[in-house]
């Protein structure tokens, strides 16, 4: 008995954590629709600063409390500079550059912390007064962990009063149905979202403070606690903090009671819960109708075009260009095009679903990993040959994508792209997990190509054939009736639905397309590096494809093969620097404030002339 | 007091007005006359800043307000209610007045909610209703009472008649005046010569994003209405 309440108390102080770190994001994407990736990071922060603070400050008994406190406001400081100097930029950029210079954040807070703070993981002090034991029936529970209980609630109690008893709060209630109205109305919104970005950087900074003593500091939390936080706000419903708190408690309760029944459960039920929430409640618990909803900015989506015939020119020269490459280049430089055709086509996939599909997705490597490991399984256990694995694993990988499919077509926005997060996550943990089938952490090695494709030129050939070849049918559905119909559907998803097109099954069919092209990509990666781990399924391979495609901007149709390289060259460049992800971070941020665009969207502005067909006035 | 002079405004490449001029002086009440799609909204929206104008030139006061963030031209004594009411639907009626709330100006008393309750007694009893539960000619009052919350010295009223029954517009156009005999002037746009007469000292009509004709009401006849109202 005493063992089921300490279970459910330690449950609940799981969900009061989660619950700090939500709350903070929950209320910023609530009033500016920001979706902050970087909330992971000013968490972080939060931790490290009350680490050297709690050491420094001459308070005795107090300072632990009054580091934490400070914490919070220093990291709520730090929010207000990112969001008055980068935010406020992007406001009117479509969300997906927001979503990017957030990215770049992570990388420059990552950094800098790194260079701030060391490497090295910090153990957390201990709260003085609370760090003991009660014992609840014969078993033990730390002091701490009620104490977080407590904590959680009261903070809880004082942002709905904060929201609902204060004039801040009507205002901030009004701002999140009608910012323009509310202008009108003579409120300084800027001001406004200001005030509501420092309040959760805030949070964010005092969340990642109240659990040093559980969990220490280190620089893997951004990303460790960033996907857990988007679990909880999507699940509660984007903007609702009582959802969230409920969701918190859904996720605390069910891990610390599935890990009874399940030990395996701990690393997917998270994910698990939210995919059953979602295709349940498509709003989360408390979230409604159309928040969340990513909405195309016409205004910076210029129709996508046919090729001019100078571009196509200039195409086939580059084909020229990488036809010949093997006369000249040396082994080095083949590996490094393998590589990078490989990548770009399956950022050319994603492309297909993010741009003309108008789907964002958060977990392609599911489907690069998927190809990856459907092959490398092929070889492993059935002896398949590299043709035929080449030919079966692409078509898995597409029934694959047909059944997550079907279940985030009935999302939009961001919603939907959490929905491929969790599904991604749920494969890479099973592919983690399966040791057994999959090699698990250790991965499946010697999956080399077959003898006649195992010289390095032949495979080089045999590589750009598939995926140019992927990369221009692609490119050509853009221009089919299926491709105009998604952009339809994409750009004005009511009409379409009026006039009988069945949106959804387009959407399903792009998802499988995107499947097999990515799978396809994923397995010839599999032959090309002769072994295949669990991170090409992780997260941050997700966030990798996104980059490529975010970097090649999503206005123009070569925008994912300029990002593969771009993003490849970079990081091959730069990753020989120290303080590589300050750099990369930086650029990302300086891209997204300067080129709205992206990278091809801006060549296209400032030469497209020079590949257009029509020069100067036409007859 | 308000001045409106060579307006050009587009959604777009689609030009809609069309160097628009029209001046409200201090204590009027003055119809924007059109029917639909001639423009008014877009006139209040450019005047607002809510639509960017392209070119031309708006003073409020004697003051430039052209361009300037729409929330200095409400903290310069210009208010605005649109066409769609845009009620917080999810704020009582209460918070709704709260977040129109101005400070007092210099030589003007503040309404308090308490004053316009009286002004329009049906919203008194609803006061603790979250707006989205009103109906329309309720939340018409509640548009207005929280665009005066923030002590206008003139209001712009979109089309505040639309879609409310006789009797209410027969209430609301004696509460406009009374908006007037506390020293509010009016800019209200309205499709209905008929409803403008029971309110305005003077009326323009627009047509095609350009103004056609203006007049004192009492002189401004039915042929001139027709000519570009009519449907
Ligand atoms: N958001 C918009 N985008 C494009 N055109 C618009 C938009 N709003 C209004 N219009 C066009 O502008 C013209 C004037 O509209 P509006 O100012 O709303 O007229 P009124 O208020 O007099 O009915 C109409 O032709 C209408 O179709
Ligand atoms: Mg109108």
């Amino acid at each position: 008995m005493g063992f089921l309440i300490v279970q459910f108390l330690t449950g609940l102080s799981d969900a009061s954590g989660l619950f700090l770190v939500a709350c903070g994001l929950s209320l910023i994407f609530g009033v500016s629709r920001i979706v902050n990736f970087a909330h992971g990071s000013f968490y972080m922060v939060g931790a490290y600063l009350a680490y050297y603070l709690i050491g420094y400050l001459p308070l005795g008994g107090l300072s632990f409390w009054a580091s934490i406190l400070i914490s919070g406001l220093i990291v709520g400081l730090i929010g207000i500079l990112v969001e008055v100097l980068l935010l406020k930029r992007l406001y009117r950029s479509p969300e997906l550059f927001l979503l990017m210079g957030t990215f770049g954040l992570i990388l420059v807070i990552q950094d800098l912390s790194r260079w701030l703070f060391g490497s090295e993981d910090l153990l957390g002090p201990r709260c003085p007064g609370l760090d003991g034991s009660i014992d609840i029936l014969g078993t033990l529970l730390p002091q701490y962990d009620l104490a977080l209980i407590i904590i959680a609630l009261l903070i809880l109690l004082a942002i709905w009063l904060l929201l609902n008893r204060t004039r801040w709060g009507i205002l901030v209630r009004a701002a999140t149905e009608d910012r323009e109205m509310l202008a009108a109305l003579g409120v300084n919104q800027s001001l406004l979202f200001t005030s509501v970005f420092f309040l959760g950087s805030f949070l964010a900074g005092l969340g990642g403070a109240l659990q040093l003593p559980k969990g220490g500091a280190d620089l893997l939390m951004d990303l460790n606690v960033i996907a857990g936080a988007f679990v909880v706000v999507v699940v509660g419903g984007m903007g609702s903090i009582l959802g969230a708190y409920l969701a918190a408690l859904l996720i605390g309760e069910l891990s610390a009671f599935g890990v009874l029944v399940l030990p395996q459960s701990t690393l997917v039920m998270m994910f698990l819960i939210m995919a059953v929430v979602l295709i349940i409640r498509p709003y989360g618990l408390f979230g409604k109708g159309k928040s969340g909803e990513y909405e195309y900015d016409e205004k910076t989506s210029a129709p996508i075009q046919p090729a001019s015939e100078r571009l196509k020119l200039a195409g086939l020269g580059l084909l020229l260009l990488v036809l010949l490459m093997p006369l000249f280049a040396g082994d080095f430089q083949l590996v490094l095009m393998i590589e990078i055709a490989i990548l770009a086509l399956s950022s050319m996939s994603l492309y297909f679903m993010m741009g003309p599909g108008g789907m964002i997705s958060f977990g392609h490597a599911v489907f690069f990993g998927g190809g990856a490991y459907a092959a490398a399984l092929l070889v492993h256990h059935l002896n398949t040959p590299m043709e035929l694995a080449l030919f079966f694993a692409p078509l898995l990988v597409g029934l694959l994508a047909l059944i997550i499919g079907w279940f985030c077509v009935r999302l939009s926005g961001v919603y939907l792209a959490m929905l491929t997060l969790a599904f991604a996550q749920i494969c890479w943990s099973i592919v983690f997990q399966w040791s057994a089938f999959t090699g698990g952490d250790d991965g499946l090695l010697s999956i080399w190509p077959s003898d006649w494709a195992s010289n390095r030129i032949v495979f080089y050939y045999l590589t750009m054939t598939l995926c140019i070849g992927g990369i221009l049918i692609l490119r050509h559905l853009v221009f089919t009736p299926f491709g105009y119909t998604l952009r339809a559907c994409r750009d004005s998803a009511l009409r379409v639905d009026s006039i009988g097109i069945n949106l959804k099954r387009h959407q399903w069919f792009t998802f499988a397309l995107t499947g097999f092209f990515a799978g396809l990509a994923g397995s010839i990666y599999v032959f090309s590096k002769g072994s295949v781990f669990p991170d090409e399924m992780a997260i941050p391979r997700s966030f990798d494809f996104l980059l490529m495609v975010l970097l090649g901007g999503i206005e123009a149709l070569s925008g994912p093969v300029i990002g593969s390289a771009a993003f490849i060259w970079l990081h091959d460049l730069i990753s020989r620097i120290h303080f590589w992800q300050l750099i990369l971070g930086s650029i990302f941020i300086f891209l997204v404030v300067a080129f709205p665009r992206g990278i091809a969207g801006f060549l296209d502005n400032r030469f497209g002339r020079i590949f257009s067909n029509h020069i100067g006035p036409r007859a | 007091m308000l001045a409106v002079n060579s307006l050009n405004t587009f959604y777009g490449k689609a030009q809609i007005l069309f160097n628009l001029t029209l001046a409200v002086q201090a204590g009027e009440i003055v119809a924007l006359i059109g029917r639909n799609g001639a423009g008014k909204t877009t006139t209040f929206k450019s005047i607002m800043n809510l639509v960017p104008a392209e070119s031309g030139k708006i003073s409020f006061k004697h003051q430039s307000i052209y361009h300037l963030p729409s929330y200095k031209i409400c903290k310069q004594g210009l208010g605005y209610a649109p066409e769609d009411r845009r009620i917080f639907t999810k704020l009582t009626v209460m918070e709704n007045l709260e977040a129109g709330k101005q400070p007092p100006r210099r030589d003007f008393k503040p309404w308090t909610p308490e004053q316009l309750f009286e002004l329009f007694p049906n919203l008194a009893e609803k006061r603790h209703q979250d707006g989205g539960t009103l109906s329309g000619g309720e939340q018409q009052m509640l548009t207005i009472a929280r665009t005066l919350m923030g002590n206008p010295e003139m209001i712009i009223l979109d089309e505040p008649f639309e879609g409310l029954a006789p009797m209410i517009v027969k209430q609301l156009a004696r509460t406009i005046r009374k908006l007037k005999d506390q020293g509010v002037s009016v800019f209200l746009s309205e499709q209905n010569l008929n409803v403008a007469r029971l309110i305005c000292d003077r009326a323009y009509i627009i047509h095609r994003g350009s103004i056609r004709h203006e007049s004192p009401i009492d002189t401004l006849s039915s042929d001139q209405y027709e000519k570009y109202c009519s449907v």
